[in-house]
């Protein structure tokens, strides 16, 4: 394998990486209002992902910036195109985080319900806006022979940012939803799991048909199979919700979006963004990379720096692996 | 305003407000972890409170750096697209490697401080902030490199495209402009450091002191303990502020000459040359000769060349130099948008470069005074009393900020209208360099440009009065129960007994577990 499709593989894992661990955060998040019927249920919720959230948002400035890195002309070409959406996403992401950060500074219940809905509000924002971006990207954007978007501030957006915004919210919905089966006990627990037994089959259906498209257009025998794992999976982890199998039914779900991401990458494979006004002024790997000498570099401080990356985050999630219950003398006192 | 402009405010405007935190987090990040290392080893119950209150403050300020710093992140891409294109061999890669052997760092292991109090070893618990200091030293290192590159770039040469080519990583990871930048800069985040601790220190003691309460207990050593620690540090800082600065002149001479001569408004050759003290005239109007200022002669000479004699080039002299090598005008090429085929300005706005090096070492002159001030107030046990003094010391507080916006803002703007500033120690012919100019991204339009910088700018704003907010309320409550003990308490009632003016319906007491544990 040569370098550029390496780091192609790369910049996949990443972004997959992230969607698969904020996921989690961001569905928890979205959930707040839907699963969080009590101020103490919210607590627990946030108390779930509380550790990790930060960790699990440098994914996403990695992946970023491993595309910077690796493919400066997709990063040029895609970031400019959709401009207002990845402002979108940083605003979401800003009031996210300090609103996580600033809720707990008082005990006015006004004053933590106004921060417990910004995160709500951040994270759907914030995920919605991601999947308009990656859907625009496969599905292609209206870009001319170098690289610059034709047209003006929304020419970059169409059905297909809605589908991809739609995937991502939906499959984070119940990726939340299974983290918090997985994550807590009581009543909560109990709730997590009816969300995820319903909603799990109709929250896949715009990730495996964002993925389905892009292997019509442009997959191959592999990334079909990859399709039907996707499919598969989403069977597999219905019936382990249903049978309480928090476990699996979580490892079913986690495949869902690795087979699909396998298969929207792989398909859409060495493009990295697809012109919708002439395929001649699709952006490739090898026009975006940078020089050889440079991803042996990067290549090197990856092998070297990600194994770390991933043995210590392995070891805080499972620091704070335990099953987490509302403290109920919390609660009187805050009630009382 | 073109794209350019507005595109230019905002990344200024973004990257000061970022460094407004960086500074914090980088300084009080070490503090934190000197008292906590302090408390590990000596068991002292003031080193756990001090541990825990300025952690507070720590934490409060380190989540707005992060949000902050996501935005710049993107912001390359986003309005800088054929800057990012040019520099893309380079650049990326260290943006990369900052986020990969850093930012994981950070955000891991301060997770794992925050939830870990009473839940981990203590030992492992102390780790865990240090790995987190770490981070945040690193990841100033790493970033400093990329723009200390567009400073001077190193290690590369012309590729067939025109652009950059990277030969020499390690080249880049030791260019001589990185070393000097991120020494001072790091030494610079400690002088804010220091001048919190002081200020908010001298603060509480003599709160304490007008409330009659005895000057035997905790809550006294932990804020006479931290003026202490922050008057050493802001003053020894302070030295090494200095040192490094030094050292950054004589590479910026030699490295980009336009930029010094015009932070001291020089404008004809001059040996020996003075350093300007103040200036006026019309610097404004950025005509050089019609600025006239009060200097002391031949310090300039010394600060370029550690001597008082040799011979500092004008900016008059430099301006020429520069238009004869790099072009009296634009090239008339789609890529300058409006500004192709117009003259270039090398030498920077005058007014901002020289204000803000004045601006900088005066700022940083008056913090190392407050805590000359606040280390000769508290000698023997003593407390000041004095009004101006202490309230003067919490004002200065933002001194050092000051300074450390200004630094940069003389850094940055000194090296128009390049982005990427010609290494004049390679030949003409195989030197890269890209005006700010042509840096912009050609697709996006101004009105998406004013979106973002309007949104981000009353966001930016409205986050930073929440901020204060929280913090002033920080400072004033000062130390409570829950940081008499390492594991979050039990919550329901544990006010301290020895509370000042205790309020109806207080809610210090579960406010404790309060960035410890959410
Ligand atoms: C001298 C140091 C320094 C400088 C010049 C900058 N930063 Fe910064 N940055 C930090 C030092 C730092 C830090 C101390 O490491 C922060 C501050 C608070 C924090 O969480 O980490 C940080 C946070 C931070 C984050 C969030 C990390 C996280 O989520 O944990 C990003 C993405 C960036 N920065 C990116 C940038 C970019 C692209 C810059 C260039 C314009 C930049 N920073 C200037
Ligand atoms: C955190 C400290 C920094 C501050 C306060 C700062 C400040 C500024 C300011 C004020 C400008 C606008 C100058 C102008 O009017 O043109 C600017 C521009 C810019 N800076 Fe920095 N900067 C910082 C760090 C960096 C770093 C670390 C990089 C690179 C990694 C960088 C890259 C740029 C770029 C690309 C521009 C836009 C081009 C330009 O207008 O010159 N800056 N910065
Ligand atoms: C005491 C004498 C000082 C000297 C001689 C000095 C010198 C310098 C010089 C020459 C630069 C520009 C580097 C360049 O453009 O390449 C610079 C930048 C800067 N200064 Fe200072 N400085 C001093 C004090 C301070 C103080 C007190 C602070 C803050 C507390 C500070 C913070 C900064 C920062 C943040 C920058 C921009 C980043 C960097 O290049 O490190 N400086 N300084």
């Amino acid at each position: 394998m040569d370098l550029q499709t390496l780091w192609f593989a790369a910049v996949a894992v990443l972004w997959t990486g992230f969607l698969l661990l904020e996921g989690f955060d961001f569905g928890v998040a979205a959930l707040l209002p839907v699963l969080g019927r009590q101020r103490a249920d919210r607590h627990l919720m946030l108390r779930t992902i509380g550790p990790v959230w930060d960790g699990n948002e440098v994914w996403l400035i990695t992946a970023a910036g491993a595309v910077f890195a690796a493919f400066p002309g997709w990063y040029a070409t895609w970031l400019p195109a959709l401009y207002l959406p990845f402002v979108l996403v940083l605003l979401g992401l800003i009031v996210r985080a300090v609103a996580f950060e600033w809720r707990h500074s008082s005990h006015d219940p006004r004053w933590d319900a106004t921060w417990t809905r910004v995160i709500t509000g951040g994270s759907l924002v914030a995920a919605a806006g991601v999947g308009a971006a990656l859907g625009a990207t496969t599905l292609g954007l209206p870009i001319d022979g170098d690289g610059t978007r034709v047209g003006g501030a929304f020419a970059g957006l169409g059905w297909a940012s809605v589908l991809g915004a739609a995937a991502v919210l939906g499959f984070s919905l119940v990726h939340g939803a299974l983290f918090l089966a997985l994550k807590t006990d009581g009543p909560l627990r109990l709730r997590a799991r009816a969300f995820a037994l319903r909603w799990s089959p109709v929250a896949a259906l715009p990730l495996l048909a964002w993925a389905g498209l892009v292997q019509l257009r442009s997959g191959t025998a592999v990334t079909a199979v990859l399709w039907l794992v996707a499919a598969l999976a989403v069977v597999v982890t219905w019936t382990r919700v249903r049978l309480d199998r928090e476990g699996q039914a979580f490892a079913g779900w986690a495949t869902v979006l690795l087979a699909s991401a396998a298969t929207l990458f792989g398909s859409a494979f060495p493009v990295v963004v697809p012109s919708t006004i002439d395929p001649a002024f699709d952006v490739t790997i090898a026009q975006a990379s940078v020089s050889d000498y440079t991803l042996t570099v990067m290549t090197w401080v990856a092998a070297v720096g990600l194994p770390v990356v991933l043995a210590y985050q392995a070891w805080t999630y499972w620091v704070f692996r335990r099953r987490l219950t509302a403290e109920p003398e919390h609660e009187t006192r805050v009630a009382a | 305003m073109d794209v350019l402009d507005i595109a230019r405010w905002q990344f200024g405007i973004t990257t000061v407000y970022h460094f407004l935190m960086v500074p914090l987090t980088i300084g009080l990040g070490i503090l934190v972890a000197v008292m906590h290392t302090q408390w590990v080893r000596t068991g002292k119950p003031e080193y756990l409170r001090m541990t825990r209150f300025w952690g507070r403050v720590y934490l409060v300020n380190f989540v707005l750096g992060v949000a902050t710093g996501l935005v710049q992140e993107f912001q390359f891409g986003l309005a800088w697209s054929e800057y990012s294109r040019f520099v893309g061999d380079v650049f990326g890669s260290l943006l990369a490697m900052e986020a990969l052997l850093a930012f994981f760092l950070e955000s891991t292991f301060l997770g794992l401080w925050i939830f870990g109090w009473g839940r981990i070893p203590k030992k492992l618990h102390l780790a865990a902030l240090w790995a987190a200091v770490i981070g945040s030293i690193v990841s100033a290192y790493f970033i400093i490199a990329a723009n200390s590159w567009m400073q001077h770039p190193v290690g590369v040469t012309v590729g067939d495209d025109g652009r950059p080519q990277q030969v020499d990583f390690l080249a880049v990871l030791t260019n001589n402009t990185a070393l000097a930048a991120f020494s001072h800069a790091i030494v610079a985040a400690l002088m804010v450091a220091g001048a919190l601790l002081v200020g908010i220190g001298l603060y509480q003691l003599r709160k304490r002191k007008l409330a009659g309460r005895p000057d035997t207990d905790v809550d006294h050593t932990v804020w006479r303990r931290s003026v202490r620690l922050g008057g050493f540090v802001s003053l020894a800082a302070f030295v090494l502020v200095a040192v490094t600065g030094d050292w950054q002149g004589k590479l910026m001479y030699q490295q980009q000459p336009l930029k010094m001569s015009s932070a001291e408004a020089l404008c004809e050759t001059e040996a020996p040359a003075p350093f300007s003290i103040f200036a006026w005239g019309k610097l404004g109007s950025n005509e050089c000769d019609e600025v006239h200022s009060y200097t002391v002669p031949g310090l300039l000479s010394f600060l370029a060349h550690s001597d008082f004699s040799t011979a500092v080039p004008g900016v008059n002299e430099l301006q020429e130099e520069y238009s004869e090598v790099y072009g009296a005008t634009y090239p008339d090429d789609p890529s300058f948008g409006d500004r192709a085929g117009q003259p270039i300005d090398y030498t920077p706005v005058l007014a901002v470069t020289y204000w803000s090096f004045r601006l900088m070492i005066g700022m940083g002159a008056v913090s190392a005074g407050v805590a000359a001030y606040a280390l000769w107030s508290t000698r023997r046990g003593r407390v000041p009393t004095s009004r101006i003094g202490v309230y003067g010391s919490l004002l200065a507080v933002g001194a050092p900020f000051v300074a450390n916006a200004t630094g940069w803002v003389f850094t940055e703007m000194g090296r128009q209208p390049f982005v990427v500033y010609p290494n004049p120690d390679v030949p003409v012919g195989e030197q890269v360099y890209f005006f700010t100019a042509q840096a912009v991204s050609p697709g996006v339009t101004a009105a998406e440009v004013w979106t973002s910088l309007i949104s981000l700018g009353l966001l930016y704003g409205a986050l930073a009065v929440v901020e204060l907010f929280l913090l002033v309320r920080l400072v004033r409550r000062g130390v409570t129960t829950g940081d008499t003990s390492p594991t979050p308490p039990a919550v329901g009632g544990s006010r301290r007994d020895d509370d000042e003016d205790p309020r109806p319906g207080d809610d210090r007491a579960d406010d404790d577990v309060l960035s410890f544990a959410y």
